[in-house]
């Protein structure tokens, strides 16, 4: 068997523990959590807005190509200042205040919508030794984090006092409560082979092979659940019936206008990222470099590769294909929604958990 | 037994379409971009041949048109966009003749129906494919097609 003697490129804990070692010498034990805690959120919160810039830009660019265009192309080179100028155009937009509405509601909404995806983001496990939130029941605490977006999706058509907004927010409410069922289910499956709910922990375990390599036949079976519902999950093609641009001009944030809209975008893009992020550390064994046993020149050579680009490059192909689903499907009715999850998906998971225990109990997994 | 059988080929078959147009989709990604960069492919842009652009009166290498000034096509336009000016002129022989001298066409106003083109007995006037029209003044737009000196090709 191989054993796990992966070493960083990139070594995070050596720059982590750089910055305690010299914020320890010069602050007393309370400032140096303190400076520490506000390093970190600056650093979640630019690397969520860059990566959701960057989500937008390959968004438009896949569609494009996807419809046989070129996609952004004026503005820098290939397009891709395309999105920092839309970022800044959404910066110094006016937010309008709109007349008859449940004004705290409506104003608190996209911030409950965004600081969900933000706690969401912590938990990801971007390289080795480079997480934010790493609790024992990690996998619980990001379920937990990522439903309450729902409340904010919600309060927002509600609060807006406009019929399409409440359809588009009832809609979603149905459409996430059901798919919540499948990815729990499909995310079970995956925690009872890897017999640990820690993220940190899971990623470790797939050091000698993915799970979805290690698991076979019913973490497959996971995986393409966990795809479809991820899908349902952020609201997107063909699941997309919450927006349905065609009928519900915008969903729940039709009434939405400036960075209060841009915070809803954001949080969209981002919960596309953190679904794959998820899938990837689930299924695709993380930031793990892919190891094939016997193979121990190629193993070498992909030791090389730092952690973070294999979890930046595994989220990225997921990404990719749940832009494919987007673009190749067309959306699907409330009641076909409905009826997939609670026809099809669930029973399948339910058997699906059924086979995976029994695949554990008599050690049938590599 | 037979609502199962149902419930799993129904399962299956929408799966396997499902897999048929991501199968379509992937090719489209790959295949070669129909998007035309207009300003920057100037030189290179070619429209397809059946682009009607404007209408021309071609001439051979002897400054020499096919149009007798019959006048069918001014009939034939529904907006007046085309003058066929004439003269009759005796020749030789004693004949009397009409002659073309100013073929005037009005790009401004022309429908681009191509009815000029098809009721033309003597294929002397054709649409070309260029599209690049732009000018400051209405006036401008009025062309003469046929060239100066120009004349009837001999039979």
């Amino acid at each position: 068997m191989l054993l796990n003697t992966y070493t960083d490129s990139i070594d995070f804990q050596a720059f982590t523990g750089w910055i305690h070692g010299v914020l320890s010498g010069a602050l007393p034990a309370w400032g140096v959590t303190l400076v520490e805690c506000v390093l970190i959120g600056l650093g979640l919160l630019l690397g969520y807005a860059l990566i959701a810039l960057a989500l937008i830009y390959i968004e438009r660019k896949v569609c494009a190509f996807f419809q046989c265009r070129l996609g952004p192309n004026r503005v820098g080179p290939y397009g891709t200042v395309q999105s920092v100028a839309d970022m800044i155009k959404m910066l110094i937009k006016e937010l309008i205040s709109i007349d008859h509405i449940d004004r705290f509601l409506f104003n608190l909404a996209p911030f409950i919508v965004i600081i969900s995806s933000v706690l969401a983001f912590g938990c990801l496990p971007f390289a080795k030794n480079f997480q934010v939130l790493d609790y024992n029941v990690g996998i619980f605490f990001l379920m937990a984090v990522s439903s309450i977006g729902i409340v904010g999706i919600l309060l927002a058509g509600w609060s807006s006092n406009n019929k399409y907004s409440l359809i588009g927010a009832m809609r979603s409410g149905a459409q996430m409560i059901s798919y919540e069922l499948s990815i729990g289910l499909s995310i079970m499956t995956m925690v009872v082979l890897a017999g640990t709910m820690q993220i940190s922990e899971i990623v470790e375990r797939q050091a000698d092979g993915w799970f979805l390599f290690t698991g076979h036949v019913p973490a497959v079976i996971a995986f393409l659940i966990y795809l479809v519902a991820g899908t349902a999950e952020t609201n997107r093609g063909p699941f997309d019936l919450p927006e349905a641009d065609s009928e519900l001009t915008a969903g729940y944030h039709t009434e939405y206008s400036g960075m209060h809209f841009g915070f809803f975008y954001l949080a969209e893009y981002l919960n596309l990222f953190i679904v794959a992020g998820i899938a990837t550390t689930l299924f695709l064994g993380g930031w793990m470099p892919l190891h094939v046993a016997g193979w121990d020149s190629f193993n070498a050579v992909m030791d090389y590769i730092p952690s973070i680009v294999w979890f930046l490059a595994k989220v990225g192909f997921v990404i990719f294909v749940i832009m494919w689903f987007k673009w190749t499907f067309p959306r699907l009715r409330i009641d076909q929604l409905l009826r997939l999850e609670w026809k099809y998906l669930l029973p399948l998971n339910l058997v699906n958990l059924m086979l995976m225990v029994i695949v554990v109990v008599f050690g049938l997994h590599f | 037994m037979n609502g199962f059988k149902k419930y799993m080929t129904s399962f299956f078959s929408g799966l396997l379409s499902l897999l048929k147009g991501m199968k379509v989709t992937i090719r489209v990604f790959f295949r070669k971009k129909t998007t035309e960069q207009y300003p920057e492919n100037r030189d290179t842009l070619k429209m397809f041949d059946r682009f009607r652009g404007q209408l021309v009166m071609p001439h051979n290498e002897n400054n020499e048109h096919k149009c007798v000034a019959c006048g069918i096509c001014q009939m034939n336009c529904p907006n007046g966009s085309i003058r066929v000016v004439s003269e009759t002129v005796t020749d030789e022989e004693g004949k009397k003749k009409k002659v073309l001298t100013r073929y005037e066409y009005d790009l401004g106003s022309c429908l681009y129906c191509q009815l000029c083109v098809r009721s033309c007995p003597h294929g002397a006037i054709e649409f070309d494919t260029k599209f690049e029209h732009a000018v400051f003044t209405r006036e401008k737009l009025v062309r003469r097609l046929n060239r100066e000196g120009s004349t009837l090709v001999k039979k």
